[in-house]
């Protein structure tokens, strides 16, 4: 046994160095870098990502209660080294001079916010800019609508209970403002240590106070676990799941562009894997067949291939964990840039996820053939033409079936995406032999009537009828995924801003009294644009099919959170375009009667609602009740006022109804929305512009990410061309060494090589350029809901790739073919 | 004379120096005559073949064939020459696996652009007793079976020489005594040269001369 392993060992160093084994590690090396490049560098990113998301909780952690909380979690966080902020809100009225307000008294500690910045500007609805600071004792900052309601401007002084506080800027934008459709109370922002003065907090006094707590995501993890475990009774935690359905489903997405990039070199390093240990198993044959003359046993040939494998996966796992992290630092250095922040350091999980990886790759692609060289019969020493009876096709394709799933759904984590690019890359497959063997019939056909080159090539395409439909699947595979990337890249990223317009809306109305809707919309209609006010109606979801909601009895953290607090009721005659009916039939289409509700997918799911569920509602104390007639997907990123249910026209007519708006402002819009809370004192503006910019910068940063991620797939493409073309090459040094003694001049051998290669670069191209629309089309379709309409350079781009990959590197590897001596050529063999 | 050479000298470099393979060889063969090349393991029998066939090019030294001067010929001229003229048969047959033993066969006929490559490699096939082989694989062949099918190809193109590189020596002795009769029989139904190379005195013995070569030189 030991023997063996050394055997194998000493004879995988020896190939390192003569150069048999290069193209082989350096395949598994790739593969192993490129993918712990894009584990360390998506991991960072992710923790931007996260953080970014964490901007809506100004905070990676919250713990709130309407008590005060002790400093328990404080000091626990303070000594994990996270960074910590307080916070105190109150309801209470302001006054200045005569005028009065109600107002919600924000008061913070220096540090606030952990995630995210404040807003102000000089005057309402001014030009705003980033705040260093929280303000200052003695100071105040509020919002337009507090000083449209006193009709003050910034440099007053206001009395809040016993303090008196200076107004010295607007507050804008805070990142926990958050943004929901009731009525909210203008804010105060003040410094935490104004608190006492004010006098306000006494006990019985409506108070809600938070801890935020940001930093090191081992850490907050930790943190949670701690204060999970002492919650107190009144005690609630907030952290990145409860951040708004928008901010999650861009997240998702870029997890998947992300994903899918990686899974691309992946797939291609695999390829070129494939390809090496095949010629790697070939060259091994005449030593298998020395050892087994001399009385080696299978048993131990086995040992010794087995033990190659262990060291070829050994060697490239180092090499290529040390280069990806190498190749992830530069990159995150550039992305450091992007991200205006120092990115966090990448976890272990990456680089032991690169050492499984070279474990899987070669298993699932190597190791069929490297263990079929077992069998070579030792006859083999005398007769050269014997060799090993080739490993069976289920054992090759099946391995490699297993590695491809089992990658996919490590890579992905996304069943429905792996399996629609598991589905698209066996038809690719598919076509790809068909084509290739429709080809290889039509050449047979046409040889006879063609010049001597041309018919060589012909005819060598068709006698080579395996190995032809064996490097257009591979050649093809290889530029369909580049072509794949590069739609996946640019075509798809275009659709998907193209989906948030730059004309979103980025304000908000709300609290739109029924007597005001007609005015406010004709006056918005003048001056800003159109809004489409839509009623909303509170009520809190009691009942389904008669029996009463038990919260606690729903299995999903979101659906027990949902169904806890009062519902936003909406109704529609009809659907807006940013939702679809994906069960059952909306009611325009069924004549509208009332008492029916569509409610969003994920609602329903999570809620345990189903087609034909009759819901009941509480509207501050009146019962009524709705059957679910059809559920609707909902793209929330489109930044129109949307609901989880919405009733058929009439439905909601006997309750309290506000009407809600979305509209889309320019910075010169700025006294008009000033006229118009003036005018309607009870609306509110809400500013979403900030919300829209994360999203913004989430998608640029994942976009940038793809492309860095793009780099290594293109380097593993290169890679299997490499691999394919080096994996002809004893054949083709053997038979060009064979014609040129049979007379066959240079040019000629050349000729040929380079017209079965363009064809197969032509086939290849065109045939990848169908796959890549297809596949594009459908992942547009199935997995980011885009509509996506095919690019036809992409035909030409395939068919040219085709041409120059393959047809360039077929020329290089002949070329050198045909320089070397016929005869030295012939001995080697 | 259809084959000459002249002070023929063929070295290699290696780390101990310059080693002479093949020593200031003088050596003519007529149209139509058999000669055999014998001598030892090492004594530049197979190197001399490659560069009385032009497979190779000497260090100093001329060889002539068809009086035509291959030294002064480069790479593809020589290629064309061979095309015309000669024929090979191998000591591992060296067919190519991935073409049908008729499509070996009409391989020199079609990189010289004859249209009747089909036809005429039947015929030659069904010469050598295979004609019902025609579309099996080498790999579906047996081993005596492969070198007729290597003959075949030799003479397809009815060259002026055939150069024989041990062409029984992968053979039992019962099938190389056939392949053996098969070549001379067409050797001499075609009225072609044939050079030679073999460690067997009898089929060494069945050739018009014998040539014996010692560390390079004629002995």
């Amino acid at each position: 046994m030991r023997g063996a392993v050394r055997q194998g060992f000493v004879s995988v160093i020896r190939d390192l160095r003569g150069g048999e084994l290069r193209v082989l590690v350096a395949a598994v090396t790739l593969a192993v870098a490129a993918m712990t490049a894009v584990g360390f560098f998506t991991d960072r990113v992710e923790q931007v990502v996260v953080m970014r998301s964490a901007e809506v909780l100004a905070a990676d952690l919250v713990v709130r209660s309407n008590r005060p909380i002790s400093d328990l979690y404080l000091r626990q966080a303070s000594a994990s080294g996270l960074q910590v902020a307080t916070g105190t809100s109150f309801p209470s009225v302001v006054v200045a001079g005569d005028s009065t307000a109600l107002v919600d008294v924000e008061a913070v500690s220096e540090n606030y916010p952990l995630r995210g910045q404040l807003r102000t500007s000089d005057k309402p609805f001014g030009q705003s800019v980033v705040a260093s600071s929280v303000p200052q004792p003695g100071e105040a900052w509020a919002d337009a609508k507090l000083l449209a309601r006193l009709g003050e401007s910034p440099g007053v002084t206001v009395a809040i209970g016993d303090a008196r506080l200076t107004v010295t800027r607007v507050l804008d934008y805070r990142p926990d403002q958050g943004f929901s459709f009731v009525d909210l109370a203008p804010t105060l922002l003040i410094n935490e240590r104004d608190v006492a003065a004010t006098g306000l907090i006494q006990p019985g006094s409506r108070v809600s106070y938070k801890q935020l707590f940001a930093g090191d995501r081992a850490a907050i993890t930790d943190l949670r676990a701690f204060v999970v475990s002492r919650l107190g009774v009144s005690e609630r935690i907030r952290d990145l799941s409860d951040a708004g359905p928008e901010i999650r489903n861009a997240l998702t997405r870029a997890q998947r562009f992300l994903g899918l990039a990686a899974l691309v070199g992946t797939l291609l390093a695999a390829v070129a894997v494939a390809m090496a240990a095949s010629r790697y198993a070939s060259r091994q044959i005449d030593t298998v067949a020395l050892m087994k003359s001399f009385g080696a046993q299978e048993s131990y040939v086995l040992k010794v291939s087995l033990a190659q494998l262990a060291t070829i996966a050994t060697a490239s796992a180092l090499a290529g964990v040390v280069l990806g992290y190498g190749a992830q630092a530069g990159l995150a250095m550039v992305l450091t840039d992007l991200a205006g922040s120092e990115l966090p350091a990448p976890g272990l999980r990456p680089a032991l996820g690169g050492a499984a990886l070279a474990v899987i790759v070669l298993s699932g692609f190597a190791l069929p053939s490297l263990v079929a060289v077992r069998r070579v019969p030792p006859l083999r020493v005398l007769r050269r033409d014997l060799s090993a009876p080739p490993p069976s096709a289920w054992t090759v394709y099946g391995a490699a079936a297993v590695s491809i799933v089992g990658l996919l759904f490590w890579q992905v984590g996304d069943a429905t995406l792996a399996g629609w690019l598991v589905l698209g890359l066996l038809v690719l497959l598919l076509v790809l032999a068909a084509s290739a063997a429709l080809l290889v019939t039509v050449a047979t056909r046409i040889r006879g009537s063609a010049g001597a080159a041309w018919r060589y090539a012909l005819a060598g395409l068709a006698r080579r009828r395996t190995s032809s439909v064996v490097q257009v699947v591979a050649f093809g595979l290889g530029i369909m995924v580049l072509l794949l990337l590069t739609l996946v890249r640019t075509d798809l990223l275009v659709e998907w801003r193209a989906a948030l317009p730059e004309d979103a809306p980025n304000r908000f109305l709300i609290n739109i009294q029924p007597d005001e809707v007609q005015q406010v919309t004709a006056f918005l209609e003048e001056r800003v644009g159109e809004a489409g006010l839509v009623p909303l109606v509170r009520a809190r979801l009691t009942q389904i099919n008669g029996r009463t909601l038990d919260i606690d009895s729903l299995a999903s953290e979101r659906g027990r959170r949902l169904a806890d607090r009062e519902a936003n009721l909406s109704s529609q005659l009809e659907l807006q375009e940013d939702n679809s009916v994906v069960q059952g039939a909306w009611w325009s289409d069924t004549g509208a009667a009332t008492g029916q509700v569509s409610v969003e997918v994920e609602f329903a799911r999570d809620l345990g609602i189903k087609l034909g569920d009759r819901l009941g509602f509480d509207v501050a104390g009146e019962q009524f009740a709705a059957e679910v007639t059809s559920l609707r997907t909902v793209q929330w990123d489109s930044f129109r006022p949307n609901f989880f249910m919405l009733f058929s026209p009439g439905t909601l007519d006997p309750y309290p109804t506000t009407h809600i708006g979305s509209i889309h402002v320019t910075p010169q819009n700025g006294p008009d929305l000033l006229e118009l809370i003036r005018k309607f004192p009870s609306v509110t503006v809400i500013d979403i512009d900030a919300i829209l910019g994360q999203i913004r910068r989430v998608m640029d940063q994942a976009a940038t990410a793809v492309q860095y991620v793009f780099l290594f797939s293109l380097a593993a493409g290169v890679l299997v061309l490499l691999a394919v073309v080096d994996a002809g090459r004893d054949e083709r040094l053997f038979e060009s060494a064979l014609l040129r003694s049979l007379g066959a001049r240079r040019s000629q051998v050349l000729r040929a090589a380079m017209i079965e290669f363009s064809l197969l670069g032509v086939l290849a191209g065109a045939l990848a350029a169908g796959g890549a629309l297809t596949t594009g089309t459908v992942i547009a379709d199935r997995v980011f809901q885009l509509d996506f309409d095919g690019n036809p350079w992409l035909w030409l781009a395939g068919i040219v790739a085709g041409l120059v990959l393959v047809g360039g590197s077929g020329f290089l590897a002949t070329r050198t073919v045909v320089t070397h001596s016929p005869v030295a050529v012939l001995r080697r063999f | 004379m259809v084959l000459e050479s002249s002070r023929l000298t063929r070295e290699v470099s290696s780390p101990e120096g310059n080693l002479t393979i093949v020593d200031g060889i003088d050596l003519g063969i007529a149209r139509g005559e058999s000669v055999a090349i014998v001598g030892a393991s090492g004594a530049g029998k197979s190197t001399l073949l490659a560069l009385l066939a032009g497979l190779d090019l000497p260090t100093s030294g001329q060889v002539t064939l068809d009086g035509q001067d291959l030294t002064r010929l480069d790479e593809d001229g020589r290629a064309a020459l061979r095309a015309q003229r000669v024929g090979f048969v191998f000591q591992s047959f060296h067919l190519i696996p991935s073409l049908t033993a008729l499509e070996n066969v009409m391989l020199p006929l079609e990189l010289a652009g004859d249209r009747q490559a089909r036809a005429a490699a039947l015929t030659v096939l069904e010469r050598v007793g295979l004609a019902e082989r025609a579309k099996h694989y080498p790999r579906q062949l047996s081993g005596g079976e492969r070198q007729r099918v290597a003959i075949a190809r030799a003479f397809v193109g009815r060259p002026l020489i055939l150069f024989a590189d041990e062409p029984t020596g992968n053979l039992d002795a019962t099938t190389g005594e056939r392949v053996a009769n098969l070549l001379f029989d067409l050797n001499a139904e075609h009225g072609t040269t044939l050079v030679l190379v073999t460690h067997d005195q009898v089929l060494a013995s069945r050739c018009d001369r014998t040539v014996r070569l010692d560390a390079g030189r004629l002995a």
